[in-house]
Protein backbone atom coordinates (compact mmCIF):
# COMPACT_ATOMS: atom_id res chain seq x y z
CA UNK A 1 0.00 0.00 0.00
CA UNK A 2 1.33 3.49 -0.59
CA UNK A 3 1.24 5.19 2.17
CA UNK A 4 1.08 8.93 0.43
CA UNK A 5 -0.72 11.24 2.56
CA UNK A 6 -3.73 13.15 1.12
CA UNK A 7 -3.19 16.05 -0.84
CA UNK A 8 -3.09 19.11 0.78
CA UNK A 9 -3.94 21.84 -2.13
CA UNK A 10 -6.98 22.56 -2.47
CA UNK A 11 -7.85 21.90 -5.93
CA UNK A 12 -5.69 18.55 -5.91
CA UNK A 13 -7.98 17.45 -2.87
CA UNK A 14 -11.37 18.23 -4.95
CA UNK A 15 -9.95 16.47 -7.74
CA UNK A 16 -9.63 13.21 -6.36
CA UNK A 17 -12.76 13.57 -4.73
CA UNK A 18 -13.91 13.46 -7.85
CA UNK A 19 -11.63 10.96 -9.29
CA UNK A 20 -12.78 8.81 -6.77
CA UNK A 21 -16.15 8.98 -6.92
CA UNK A 22 -16.02 8.13 -10.35
CA UNK A 23 -13.44 4.96 -10.13
CA UNK A 24 -15.96 3.77 -7.59
CA UNK A 25 -19.02 4.46 -9.09
CA UNK A 26 -17.48 3.24 -12.44
CA UNK A 27 -16.80 -0.06 -10.46
CA UNK A 28 -20.58 -1.05 -8.94
CA UNK A 29 -22.05 -0.11 -12.38
CA UNK A 30 -19.50 -2.41 -14.13
CA UNK A 31 -21.11 -4.98 -11.86
CA UNK A 32 -24.36 -5.13 -13.78
CA UNK A 33 -22.26 -6.28 -16.82
CA UNK A 34 -23.97 -9.37 -17.74
CA UNK A 35 -27.22 -9.22 -15.49
CA UNK A 36 -28.89 -6.21 -16.57
CA UNK A 37 -32.47 -6.57 -16.97
CA UNK A 38 -32.64 -5.86 -20.37
CA UNK A 39 -29.82 -6.03 -23.24
CA UNK A 40 -29.75 -2.30 -23.73
CA UNK A 41 -29.56 -1.54 -19.96
CA UNK A 42 -26.64 -4.17 -19.55
CA UNK A 43 -24.88 -2.40 -22.20
CA UNK A 44 -26.56 1.40 -20.97
CA UNK A 45 -24.49 0.76 -17.20
CA UNK A 46 -21.15 -1.12 -19.04
CA UNK A 47 -20.75 2.05 -20.83
CA UNK A 48 -21.37 4.16 -18.28
CA UNK A 49 -18.95 2.52 -16.05
CA UNK A 50 -16.29 2.40 -19.17
CA UNK A 51 -16.68 6.25 -19.15
CA UNK A 52 -16.31 6.66 -15.74
CA UNK A 53 -13.53 4.85 -15.14
CA UNK A 54 -11.77 6.85 -18.35
CA UNK A 55 -12.58 9.92 -16.56
CA UNK A 56 -11.24 8.98 -13.01
CA UNK A 57 -8.57 7.89 -15.28
CA UNK A 58 -8.18 11.58 -16.81
CA UNK A 59 -8.30 13.48 -13.65
CA UNK A 60 -5.81 10.37 -11.88
CA UNK A 61 -3.17 11.72 -14.91
CA UNK A 62 -3.73 15.13 -13.51
CA UNK A 63 -2.82 14.37 -10.41
CA UNK A 64 0.25 12.47 -11.11
CA UNK A 65 1.55 15.40 -13.67
CA UNK A 66 0.58 18.61 -11.99
CA UNK A 67 0.05 17.75 -7.99
CA UNK A 68 3.11 15.33 -7.08
CA UNK A 69 0.69 12.41 -6.91
CA UNK A 70 1.75 8.66 -7.50
CA UNK A 71 0.94 6.98 -11.34
CA UNK A 72 -2.60 7.12 -11.84
CA UNK A 73 -2.27 3.15 -11.10
CA UNK A 74 -1.18 3.16 -7.38
CA UNK A 75 -3.10 5.81 -6.90
CA UNK A 76 -6.35 4.02 -8.11
CA UNK A 77 -5.43 0.82 -6.64
CA UNK A 78 -2.94 0.96 -4.06
CA UNK A 79 -4.47 2.90 -1.30
CA UNK A 80 -6.04 1.74 1.59
CA UNK A 81 -9.83 2.38 2.45
CA UNK A 82 -8.83 5.75 5.02
CA UNK A 83 -7.23 7.38 2.20
CA UNK A 84 -9.92 6.83 -0.26
CA UNK A 85 -12.52 10.11 -0.40
CA UNK A 86 -15.14 8.68 -2.33
CA UNK A 87 -18.83 9.35 -1.18
CA UNK A 88 -21.09 6.67 0.27
CA UNK A 89 -23.34 7.57 -2.59
CA UNK A 90 -20.57 5.29 -4.93
CA UNK A 91 -19.36 2.93 -2.44
CA UNK A 92 -22.95 1.09 -2.07
CA UNK A 93 -23.50 -2.31 -3.70
CA UNK A 94 -25.98 -2.32 -6.67
CA UNK A 95 -28.81 -3.44 -4.95
CA UNK A 96 -31.88 -3.91 -7.30
CA UNK A 97 -31.87 -2.09 -10.76
CA UNK A 98 -34.24 0.64 -9.06
CA UNK A 99 -31.91 0.98 -6.76
CA UNK A 100 -28.84 1.70 -9.55
CA UNK A 101 -31.44 3.27 -11.63
CA UNK A 102 -31.95 6.02 -9.32
CA UNK A 103 -28.25 6.77 -8.07
CA UNK A 104 -26.96 7.01 -11.17
CA UNK A 105 -29.50 9.77 -11.70
CA UNK A 106 -28.95 11.36 -8.82
CA UNK A 107 -25.40 10.88 -9.00
CA UNK A 108 -24.65 12.11 -12.34
CA UNK A 109 -26.90 14.94 -12.11
CA UNK A 110 -24.08 16.20 -9.65
CA UNK A 111 -21.29 15.32 -11.94
CA UNK A 112 -22.91 17.45 -14.78
CA UNK A 113 -22.91 20.03 -12.33
CA UNK A 114 -19.40 19.61 -11.06
CA UNK A 115 -18.07 19.58 -14.56
CA UNK A 116 -19.55 22.67 -15.99
CA UNK A 117 -18.18 24.67 -12.99
CA UNK A 118 -14.95 23.43 -13.54
CA UNK A 119 -14.96 24.04 -17.06
CA UNK A 120 -14.68 27.74 -16.11
CA UNK A 121 -11.01 27.49 -14.60
CA UNK A 122 -8.39 28.61 -15.51
CA UNK A 123 -6.38 26.18 -16.34
CA UNK A 124 -6.53 25.55 -20.13
CA UNK A 125 -5.78 21.43 -19.88
CA UNK A 126 -8.79 21.25 -17.13
CA UNK A 127 -10.80 23.37 -18.48
CA UNK A 128 -11.19 21.75 -21.77
CA UNK A 129 -11.09 18.26 -20.02
CA UNK A 130 -14.15 19.63 -18.08
CA UNK A 131 -15.82 20.38 -21.11
CA UNK A 132 -15.61 17.02 -22.72
CA UNK A 133 -16.25 15.20 -19.69
CA UNK A 134 -18.90 16.88 -19.31
CA UNK A 135 -20.65 15.99 -22.77
CA UNK A 136 -20.20 12.70 -22.37
CA UNK A 137 -22.01 12.92 -19.12
CA UNK A 138 -24.96 14.11 -20.92
CA UNK A 139 -25.21 11.01 -22.40
CA UNK A 140 -25.64 9.40 -18.58
CA UNK A 141 -27.97 12.14 -17.57
CA UNK A 142 -30.00 11.72 -20.48
CA UNK A 143 -30.35 8.02 -20.30
CA UNK A 144 -30.84 8.00 -16.63
CA UNK A 145 -33.95 11.02 -17.18
CA UNK A 146 -35.22 8.80 -20.02
CA UNK A 147 -35.46 5.97 -17.25
CA UNK A 148 -36.85 7.90 -14.44
CA UNK A 149 -39.77 9.02 -16.25
CA UNK A 150 -40.74 5.85 -17.76
CA UNK A 151 -40.62 3.95 -14.22
CA UNK A 152 -42.17 6.89 -12.08
CA UNK A 153 -44.99 7.02 -14.38
CA UNK A 154 -44.90 3.07 -15.37
CA UNK A 155 -47.07 0.16 -13.68
CA UNK A 156 -47.76 0.55 -9.90
CA UNK A 157 -44.96 -1.88 -9.24
CA UNK A 158 -42.39 -0.02 -10.91
CA UNK A 159 -43.27 3.53 -9.18
CA UNK A 160 -43.60 1.99 -5.92
CA UNK A 161 -39.95 0.21 -6.82
CA UNK A 162 -38.87 3.82 -7.43
CA UNK A 163 -40.47 5.40 -4.97
CA UNK A 164 -38.81 3.16 -2.17
CA UNK A 165 -35.18 3.42 -4.14
CA UNK A 166 -35.50 7.31 -3.79
CA UNK A 167 -35.92 7.09 -0.29
CA UNK A 168 -32.91 4.73 0.26
CA UNK A 169 -30.92 6.48 -1.91
CA UNK A 170 -31.49 10.52 -1.17
CA UNK A 171 -29.70 11.19 2.31
CA UNK A 172 -26.24 9.21 0.73
CA UNK A 173 -27.23 11.75 -2.62
CA UNK A 174 -26.83 14.58 -0.52
CA UNK A 175 -23.78 13.74 0.82
CA UNK A 176 -22.17 13.81 -2.23
CA UNK A 177 -21.97 17.71 -0.79
CA UNK A 178 -20.17 17.28 2.11
CA UNK A 179 -18.09 20.33 2.87
CA UNK A 180 -14.33 19.97 3.19
CA UNK A 181 -11.40 21.51 4.70
CA UNK A 182 -9.84 23.44 1.62
CA UNK A 183 -13.62 24.38 0.32
CA UNK A 184 -12.94 28.48 0.92
CA UNK A 185 -9.68 28.69 -0.47
CA UNK A 186 -10.88 26.72 -3.57
CA UNK A 187 -14.24 28.90 -3.54
CA UNK A 188 -11.86 32.42 -3.74
CA UNK A 189 -9.85 31.00 -6.86
CA UNK A 190 -10.40 32.83 -9.90
CA UNK A 191 -11.71 31.54 -13.10
CA UNK A 192 -10.78 31.80 -16.46
CA UNK A 193 -13.58 34.54 -17.09
CA UNK A 194 -12.58 36.79 -14.13
CA UNK A 195 -15.10 35.09 -11.60
CA UNK A 196 -14.61 32.24 -8.64
CA UNK A 197 -15.12 28.85 -10.61
CA UNK A 198 -15.98 26.87 -7.75
CA UNK A 199 -19.41 27.97 -6.28
CA UNK A 200 -18.52 25.17 -2.83
CA UNK A 201 -21.01 22.33 -1.95
CA UNK A 202 -23.50 24.15 -0.13
CA UNK A 203 -24.52 26.28 -3.50
CA UNK A 204 -23.83 23.03 -5.61
CA UNK A 205 -26.06 21.03 -3.08
CA UNK A 206 -28.87 23.87 -3.50
CA UNK A 207 -28.30 23.63 -7.35
CA UNK A 208 -29.00 20.28 -7.60
CA UNK A 209 -31.68 19.67 -5.65
CA UNK A 210 -33.46 22.60 -7.49
CA UNK A 211 -33.22 20.61 -10.36
CA UNK A 212 -33.77 17.11 -9.24
CA UNK A 213 -36.93 18.32 -7.28
CA UNK A 214 -38.72 19.83 -10.21
CA UNK A 215 -38.08 16.92 -12.10
CA UNK A 216 -39.57 14.42 -9.84
CA UNK A 217 -42.81 17.09 -8.82
CA UNK A 218 -43.10 17.07 -13.06
CA UNK A 219 -43.07 13.01 -12.94
CA UNK A 220 -45.84 13.57 -9.93
CA UNK A 221 -43.63 12.61 -6.82
CA UNK A 222 -45.07 14.04 -4.10
CA UNK A 223 -41.78 14.78 -2.64
CA UNK A 224 -42.93 15.91 1.24
CA UNK A 225 -44.93 12.94 1.18
CA UNK A 226 -41.69 10.91 0.63
CA UNK A 227 -40.15 13.10 3.44
CA UNK A 228 -37.00 14.13 0.92
CA UNK A 229 -36.96 17.63 2.17
CA UNK A 230 -35.96 16.35 5.79
CA UNK A 231 -33.67 13.65 5.29
CA UNK A 232 -30.26 14.42 6.68
CA UNK A 233 -26.78 13.77 4.78
CA UNK A 234 -24.78 10.83 5.12
CA UNK A 235 -21.54 11.74 5.45
CA UNK A 236 -17.66 11.05 6.19
CA UNK A 237 -17.02 9.93 2.77
CA UNK A 238 -14.41 13.09 1.84
CA UNK A 239 -12.53 12.52 5.35
CA UNK A 240 -11.95 9.20 4.67
CA UNK A 241 -14.90 7.69 6.68
CA UNK A 242 -16.52 4.68 4.78
CA UNK A 243 -19.46 2.12 4.97
CA UNK A 244 -18.12 -1.51 5.68
CA UNK A 245 -18.91 -2.09 1.56
CA UNK A 246 -16.25 -0.01 0.25
CA UNK A 247 -13.58 -2.36 2.36
CA UNK A 248 -14.43 -5.51 0.50
CA UNK A 249 -15.19 -3.69 -3.32
CA UNK A 250 -11.26 -2.77 -2.85
CA UNK A 251 -10.30 -5.76 -2.12
CA UNK A 252 -12.09 -7.59 -5.30
CA UNK A 253 -10.82 -4.10 -7.14
CA UNK A 254 -7.69 -4.28 -6.79
CA UNK A 255 -7.71 -8.33 -6.34
CA UNK A 256 -5.63 -8.38 -9.53
CA UNK A 257 -3.41 -5.54 -9.22
CA UNK A 258 -1.83 -7.05 -5.92
CA UNK A 259 -0.88 -9.72 -7.31
CA UNK A 260 2.23 -7.95 -8.81
CA UNK A 261 1.54 -3.79 -7.82
CA UNK A 262 4.66 -3.05 -10.28
CA UNK A 263 3.69 -5.18 -13.32
CA UNK A 264 3.37 -2.96 -16.93
CA UNK A 265 0.11 -3.21 -18.59
CA UNK B 1 -17.33 -8.76 -54.73
CA UNK B 2 -15.14 -5.48 -53.47
CA UNK B 3 -15.30 -5.78 -49.57
CA UNK B 4 -16.88 -3.10 -47.18
CA UNK B 5 -13.87 -1.27 -46.59
CA UNK B 6 -13.22 -0.48 -50.21
CA UNK B 7 -16.67 -0.03 -51.16
CA UNK B 8 -16.66 3.03 -48.66
CA UNK B 9 -13.68 4.27 -49.93
CA UNK B 10 -14.72 4.15 -53.20
CA UNK B 11 -17.86 6.40 -52.35
CA UNK B 12 -16.17 8.82 -50.54
CA UNK B 13 -13.68 9.99 -52.95
CA UNK B 14 -13.69 13.06 -53.73
CA UNK B 15 -14.28 14.22 -50.73
CA UNK B 16 -12.14 16.39 -48.40
CA UNK B 17 -10.11 14.57 -45.59
CA UNK B 18 -8.66 15.67 -42.27
CA UNK B 19 -5.15 16.25 -44.23
CA UNK B 20 -3.96 19.86 -43.18
CA UNK B 21 -3.09 21.53 -46.46
CA UNK B 22 -0.07 23.75 -47.15
CA UNK B 23 2.25 20.46 -45.82
CA UNK B 24 6.11 20.32 -46.46
CA UNK B 25 6.28 16.91 -48.24
CA UNK B 26 8.08 15.49 -45.13
CA UNK B 27 4.84 16.16 -43.28
CA UNK B 28 2.41 15.08 -46.41
CA UNK B 29 3.86 11.81 -46.26
CA UNK B 30 3.40 11.15 -42.45
CA UNK B 31 0.09 12.16 -42.68
CA UNK B 32 -0.73 10.14 -45.14
CA UNK B 33 0.84 7.14 -43.49
CA UNK B 34 -1.44 8.03 -40.46
CA UNK B 35 -4.60 7.74 -43.45
CA UNK B 36 -3.75 4.41 -43.61
CA UNK B 37 -4.04 3.70 -40.50
CA UNK B 38 -7.92 2.16 -39.39
CA UNK B 39 -9.92 2.61 -36.63
CA UNK B 40 -10.03 -0.39 -34.69
CA UNK B 41 -14.07 -0.30 -34.03
CA UNK B 42 -14.89 1.37 -37.53
CA UNK B 43 -12.13 -0.11 -39.97
CA UNK B 44 -13.20 1.54 -42.95
CA UNK B 45 -12.03 5.26 -41.34
CA UNK B 46 -8.56 6.22 -40.59
CA UNK B 47 -7.40 7.47 -37.39
CA UNK B 48 -6.88 11.10 -39.56
CA UNK B 49 -10.20 10.77 -40.81
CA UNK B 50 -11.82 10.21 -37.39
CA UNK B 51 -9.97 13.75 -36.34
CA UNK B 52 -8.28 12.16 -33.15
CA UNK B 53 -4.82 13.17 -34.70
CA UNK B 54 -4.44 16.83 -33.45
CA UNK B 55 -1.10 17.46 -34.07
CA UNK B 56 2.07 16.14 -36.20
CA UNK B 57 5.56 17.64 -35.99
CA UNK B 58 9.26 16.52 -37.20
CA UNK B 59 11.99 17.97 -35.51
CA UNK B 60 14.95 18.85 -36.92
CA UNK B 61 16.75 15.48 -35.68
CA UNK B 62 14.18 13.64 -37.87
CA UNK B 63 12.12 12.59 -34.59
CA UNK B 64 8.46 12.10 -35.08
CA UNK B 65 6.01 13.66 -32.69
CA UNK B 66 2.22 12.97 -32.77
CA UNK B 67 -0.72 13.67 -30.29
CA UNK B 68 -3.80 11.49 -30.32
CA UNK B 69 -6.74 12.95 -28.60
CA UNK B 70 -9.53 10.66 -27.63
CA UNK B 71 -13.25 10.49 -29.06
CA UNK B 72 -14.54 9.69 -25.16
CA UNK B 73 -12.11 9.25 -22.00
CA UNK B 74 -12.60 5.94 -21.73
CA UNK B 75 -11.89 4.53 -24.97
CA UNK B 76 -9.92 1.28 -24.47
CA UNK B 77 -8.75 1.04 -28.54
CA UNK B 78 -6.39 4.25 -26.69
CA UNK B 79 -3.52 2.46 -26.25
CA UNK B 80 -3.52 -0.04 -29.46
CA UNK B 81 -4.14 3.16 -31.92
CA UNK B 82 -0.87 4.67 -29.82
CA UNK B 83 0.94 1.54 -30.66
CA UNK B 84 -0.85 1.60 -34.30
CA UNK B 85 0.17 4.93 -34.84
CA UNK B 86 4.12 4.45 -33.65
CA UNK B 87 4.69 1.27 -35.99
CA UNK B 88 3.50 2.46 -38.98
CA UNK B 89 5.39 6.12 -38.60
CA UNK B 90 8.65 3.83 -37.81
CA UNK B 91 7.61 1.37 -40.97
CA UNK B 92 7.52 4.63 -43.04
CA UNK B 93 10.84 5.79 -42.06
CA UNK B 94 10.70 7.74 -39.33
CA UNK B 95 13.66 7.47 -36.63
CA UNK B 96 12.14 8.17 -33.08
CA UNK B 97 8.16 8.55 -33.48
CA UNK B 98 7.12 9.42 -30.18
CA UNK B 99 2.95 9.41 -29.53
CA UNK B 100 1.19 11.35 -26.82
CA UNK B 101 -2.70 11.65 -25.99
CA UNK B 102 -3.80 14.45 -24.52
CA UNK B 103 -7.49 16.69 -24.11
CA UNK B 104 -5.16 19.85 -25.01
CA UNK B 105 -7.86 19.70 -28.11
CA UNK B 106 -10.54 18.04 -27.04
CA UNK B 107 -12.34 15.75 -29.87
CA UNK B 108 -15.41 16.43 -30.95
CA UNK B 109 -17.83 14.49 -33.45
CA UNK B 110 -17.43 17.57 -35.56
CA UNK B 111 -13.73 16.91 -35.91
CA UNK B 112 -14.43 14.28 -38.48
CA UNK B 113 -13.92 14.51 -41.98
CA UNK B 114 -16.51 15.12 -45.04
CA UNK B 115 -14.70 11.77 -46.29
CA UNK B 116 -14.83 10.30 -42.48
CA UNK B 117 -19.05 11.14 -42.88
CA UNK B 118 -19.69 9.30 -45.65
CA UNK B 119 -17.54 6.27 -45.07
CA UNK B 120 -19.05 5.73 -41.76
CA UNK B 121 -22.46 6.09 -43.86
CA UNK B 122 -21.51 3.59 -46.23
CA UNK B 123 -20.39 0.90 -43.30
CA UNK B 124 -23.89 0.88 -42.45
CA UNK B 125 -23.69 3.36 -39.45
CA UNK B 126 -25.52 7.21 -39.42
CA UNK B 127 -22.83 9.68 -39.31
CA UNK B 128 -23.06 11.97 -36.33
CA UNK B 129 -25.55 15.00 -37.08
CA UNK B 130 -23.67 18.58 -37.66
CA UNK B 131 -23.88 20.53 -34.89
CA UNK B 132 -26.66 23.83 -34.93
CA UNK B 133 -24.66 27.24 -35.11
CA UNK B 134 -24.41 28.23 -31.75
CA UNK B 135 -24.53 25.20 -29.73
CA UNK B 136 -21.44 24.69 -27.91
CA UNK B 137 -22.15 20.79 -26.64
CA UNK B 138 -23.50 17.42 -28.50
CA UNK B 139 -26.89 18.29 -29.30
CA UNK B 140 -28.91 15.27 -27.87
CA UNK B 141 -32.38 16.61 -29.60
CA UNK B 142 -30.54 15.29 -32.34
CA UNK B 143 -30.41 11.97 -31.50
CA UNK B 144 -34.03 11.31 -31.80
CA UNK B 145 -34.18 12.27 -35.41
CA UNK B 146 -30.94 10.12 -36.22
CA UNK B 147 -31.10 9.85 -40.36
CA UNK B 148 -31.35 6.49 -41.15
CA UNK B 149 -27.82 5.08 -43.05
CA UNK B 150 -30.12 2.50 -45.43
CA UNK B 151 -32.83 4.42 -46.70
CA UNK B 152 -31.99 7.94 -45.39
CA UNK B 153 -35.56 8.30 -43.52
CA UNK B 154 -35.95 10.64 -40.39
CA UNK B 155 -38.85 8.38 -39.28
CA UNK B 156 -36.85 6.90 -36.83
CA UNK B 157 -36.37 6.17 -33.00
CA UNK B 158 -33.58 6.19 -30.84
CA UNK B 159 -33.63 2.63 -28.43
CA UNK B 160 -30.76 3.59 -26.27
CA UNK B 161 -28.27 6.08 -25.93
CA UNK B 162 -25.04 3.57 -25.61
CA UNK B 163 -24.63 1.03 -28.37
CA UNK B 164 -21.64 -1.69 -28.83
CA UNK B 165 -19.05 1.04 -28.40
CA UNK B 166 -18.90 4.04 -26.33
CA UNK B 167 -19.43 5.95 -29.89
CA UNK B 168 -22.58 4.43 -30.81
CA UNK B 169 -26.14 4.86 -30.10
CA UNK B 170 -28.57 2.23 -31.10
CA UNK B 171 -31.95 3.40 -33.90
CA UNK B 172 -34.81 1.69 -35.46
CA UNK B 173 -36.54 2.85 -38.34
CA UNK B 174 -39.90 2.97 -39.03
CA UNK B 175 -39.59 2.73 -43.17
CA UNK B 176 -37.17 -0.01 -43.66
CA UNK B 177 -38.37 -1.52 -40.24
CA UNK B 178 -34.45 -2.50 -39.00
CA UNK B 179 -32.57 -1.08 -36.04
CA UNK B 180 -29.37 0.50 -37.24
CA UNK B 181 -26.53 2.31 -34.90
CA UNK B 182 -25.15 5.69 -34.93
CA UNK B 183 -22.17 7.70 -34.26
CA UNK B 184 -22.89 9.60 -31.64
CA UNK B 185 -22.50 13.44 -31.84
CA UNK B 186 -20.18 14.68 -28.87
Amino acid sequence: MTNQPLPTAPLARYLLHLADDQLVMGHRNSEWTGLGPILEEDIAFSSIAQDQVGHALAFYEYLNQECGLADPDQTAFNRPESLMVSSWLVEQPIGDYAFSLVRHWCYDQAVYLRYESLSQIQDPALQALATKLRGEVKYHTFHANTWMKSLLQGSEESRLRMLTALKEVWPMALGLFESWSGEKALMEQVGHAGQPWYPGERHLQQHWQAGTLESLVLWSVDVEALGLHKVEPVLGGRQGYHSEHLASMLEEMTAVFRLDPQAEW
Amino acid sequence: MVNQAETAGIRAEGLKGNIPDGLTLELRRYWEVLDGVPDPEIPVISVVDLGIVTRLTVAEDGAVRVILTPTFAGCPALRWMEKTVQEALLEAGASVVEVQTTFENPWTSERISEAGREKIRNFGLAPPPRRRPGCSGPDLDALARAACPRCGSENTSMKSPFGPTLCRSLHYCFDCLEAFEQFKPL
